[in-house]
């Protein structure tokens, strides 16, 4: 996928200004936000989860190679194979050399964000593949030749209106007649189409939410079922997973469960959850006879050791961004690649750079909010702090921010000549601002007055009016 | 700790500059509350600008003189959660690598307090005498909240305010779209924001915003005034004082 992070600004403009999509965003506070909150409500022991699994992602970090090696060995144990790739170019080829050898012509695929990060829908269909979603999210995007806008509901910018328009017309075998009243027409017509193709596919692709190294096993998690159809039916199952979703044991895994769905949908448990350990053995009724792992760096290891290690803590529940003030105002696809929201602005600027990314750390009012629903109690502000930092130590803030910023630096460490200009300051606008109270322009201020009046100050500033106090004696 | 402890009042630059009469809100609640208070004149910004620009050097100048500023004091009482939270949170982590400040630097972090909490929780104030015959809604700043844990003191005081009603908004929690330099960088984005919390705002019926940050009150009532939405806007500090009298709210016009 192709980013358009640099110009977050044009497109929250635009995010801002979409009527339908302003409707949708309104859908996270009922659906995510309250769900989430009911779920968490019956379950006192959330904190302590959240801190056993943290120190969980914590031992992991330090024993990547450690658990990735023993993960990698189970799966070759079970008959699996691990296709270890540095980065993107590598995942791609090592999926296309599968798919060639298994002489596939259609691939049905889960719901993956590594392969949206991957662009593999478009790499494939370059080279005479034809990828299948079957997420009904992804699957209604794959439609409208649109990436997903949020990592748990990737259709969640858009509405019904938006999904009959689409089936009427791409499925030209649909009556004139047929109603799209309510959530489960969309389903029974998805699942309809779908299910012709779950049985011509050749490959099924699926994502991981976690990889076990003692068992070799991968578990996604999902409410549709698609997932298992796609790894089940077709001869040939690739997982497609990024290196940190490795978890030492199954009981870790079950802490992490546990976290996922209550953050994410707030459901107790997904309504599937599903471990594969290589192909189908000698007894089993069904499953695929090959099974492969492409095991994907693309950025992470780079991270390894830096402030923004524990990012790769995240086990993608996306409560960040449904509680996100700027992701609920301008939808994901304004940050302009594969992870919106407060996850994104921290984790995007590693995987595509920041001269690209610099404004998504950026756009963010360090309310908190994020860190304080993060089940990994992931420090999102902080290091969307410490981008900045990057940011201005490579000098990537506009001019006019960084002179005005040296300009107050100079005067905040000297306070006498402080007192002096903010007198100044506060004087002349309190004489032109004071008979309204307010400024609707103010030069150099035009950040502020385009979108709000500037209250007009006092007048004195507190100092000055301190000394006057001090010397009548009143105080 | 000896009866009246001394408070060194951290003024903060915006209230410096735009309402000193905050300061003096917090100078009087202080005192009533039974503090010395003095004002280091060698204060000026707690780094924010700098801090959340990136600028981690300037940060660290400006938090040197905070640490020389208001070293020997008790307490150190700011009228702004954010500012606070600053010097509380922020200040230790800017200095965390210098063995020779790092642990004058956890001792100032943690003898400073946002105004309305340092009275609750450590002066043990539980009531005020004011008045103020208006229905206030109150909105939670992000730092106060999330980094100081500030919830139910403003509203416990408030409580005891002769004539006042308090009605709940919508989301009290979610941020204004204030965010420092965020509200200039991204305006029309900042814009939005501030419009769902005047939004939910008026939905309350409440005559009066207040809030415990003056970022966010300019912020908030900035907006108000451009959508001709008719609030008052006040810190919270100045209700709790009962300076609200000959003091218009944020953003009215001057009387004369
Ligand atoms: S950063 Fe935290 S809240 Fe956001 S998706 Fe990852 S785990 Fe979930």
């Amino acid at each position: 996928m192709r980013p358009t992070s640099s110009a977050f600004i044009a497109n929250a403009h635009k995010a801002i200004a979409d009527a339908g999509l302003q409707k949708a965003l309104a859908r996270s506070k009922t659906n995510w936000q309250a769900r989430r909150a009911a779920a968490l409500a019956g379950l006192p022991e959330f904190e302590a989860l959240r801190d056993a699994g943290r120190s969980i992602k914590r031992h992991v970090m330090s024993n990547l190679d450690f658990y990735l090696e023993e993960y990698a060995g189970r799966v070759e144990q079970a008959g699996g194979q691990v296709h270890w790739c540095a980065t993107a170019d590598e995942a791609r080829e090592a999926v296309l050399r599968i798919c060639r050898q298994a002489e596939a012509r259609t691939v049905t695929k889960g719901k993956s964000m590594v392969s949206e990060e991957l662009g593999l829908n478009e790499y494939l269909e370059e080279h005479g593949i034809v990828p299948v979603e079957t997420d009904l999210g992804e699957y209604i995007l794959q439609l409208r030749n649109e990436p997903p806008s949020h990592i748990t509901g990737p259709a969640f910018h858009l509405n019904r209106e938006d999904w009959e328009e689409s089936f009427r017309e791409h499925h030209t075998h649909l009556a004139a007649d047929r109603v799209f009243a309510e959530r489960k027409d969309i389903v029974a017509e998805a699942r309809g189409v779908l299910r012709d193709r779950f049985t011509i596919a050749d490959v099924g692709i699926t994502g991981a939410n976690f990889l076990i190294a003692e068992t070799g096993s991968s578990v996604i998690v999902t409410n549709e079922g698609n997932g298992d159809l796609t790894q089940t039916l077709p001869k040939v199952h690739i997982v497609l997973a990024t290196i940190e979703k490795v978890v030492p044991t199954l009981e870790d895994c079950a802490t992490f469960l546990r976290l996922l769905a209550r953050s994410a949908t707030g459901q107790d448990i997904s309504v599937y959850t599903t471990f594969s350990t290589g192909p189908r053995r000698a007894p089993d009724l069904d499953g695929p006879s090959e099974y492969h792992v492409v095991l994907v760096d693309n950025g992470r290891s780079s991270m390894l050791g830096t402030d923004f290690q524990e990012m790769l803590h995240c086990i993608r529940c996306a409560a960040c961004m449904n509680h996100c003030p700027v992701y609920s105002v301008v939808g994901g696809h304004a940050y302009g690649w594969v992870y919106p929201g407060p996850l994104g602005a921290v984790l995007d600027p590693a995987l595509i750079g920041l001269d690209e990314a610099k404004h998504l750390p950026a756009a963010s009012t360090f309310c908190g909010k994020c860190e304080s629903v993060c089940p990994m109690k992931i420090p999102l502000p902080k290091m969307m702090r410490h981008w900045r930092e990057r940011a201005f130590e490579r000098q990537l803030n506009p001019p006019v921010e960084r002179s005005m910023l040296r300009l107050w630096a100079f005067l905040a460490q000297r306070p006498a000549l402080y007192r002096l200009g903010t007198r100044i300051a506060a004087r002349m606008m309190a004489i032109f601002g004071g008979k309204n109270g307010k400024f609707s322009r103010l030069p150099l201020a035009s950040g502020w007055t385009d979108a709000r009046d500037m209250p007009a100050p006092e007048g004195d500033t507190f100092f000055a009016r301190y000394a006057r106090e001090e010397r009548a004696g009143r105080i | 700790m000896a009866s009246s402890p001394r408070v060194a009042l951290f003024v903060t630059c915006l209230v410096d500059m735009h309402r000193p009469s905050i300061g003096f809100a917090a100078l009087k609640l202080l005192k009533q509350a039974g503090c010395t208070v003095e004002i280091p004149r060698a204060q000026t910004c707690c780094g924010q600008p700098a801090y959340n620009a990136g600028d981690r050097a300037t940060a660290r100048a400006l938090a040197l003189s905070i640490l020389d500023a208001f070293a020997g004091y008790d307490y150190i009482v700011a009228p702004s959660g954010s500012c606070a939270g600053m010097i509380r949170h922020h200040l230790p982590a800017l200095i965390e690598n210098d063995p020779n400040l790092a642990a004058r630097a956890r001792e100032l972090g943690a003898k400073t307090y946002e105004l309305v909490s340092f009275l609750t929780d450590v002066m043990g104030v539980t009531s005020v005498s004011a008045r103020l015959e208006e229905t206030v809604t109150y909105h939670d700043s992000c730092s106060g909240l999330r980094e100081l844990g500030i919830h139910d003191q403003p509203r416990a005081l408030l409580g005891t305010v002769t004539g006042l009603s308090i009605k709940e908004m919508a989301d009290p929690d979610v941020c204004c779209g204030f965010g420092g330099t965020f509200c200039v960088k991204y305006p029309e984005v900042s814009a939005r924001m501030a419009k769902d919390k005047i939004d939910d705002i008026a939905s309350t019926g409440a005559t009066t915003v207040l809030a415990g940050d003056l970022g966010c009150l300019l912020n908030i009532a900035g907006r108000a005034s451009r959508e001709n939405v008719p609030v008052m806007v006040r810190h919270v500090a100045e209700v709790l004082a009962d300076m609200t009298t000959d003091l218009p709210p944020i953003g009215a016009p001057r009387q004369s």
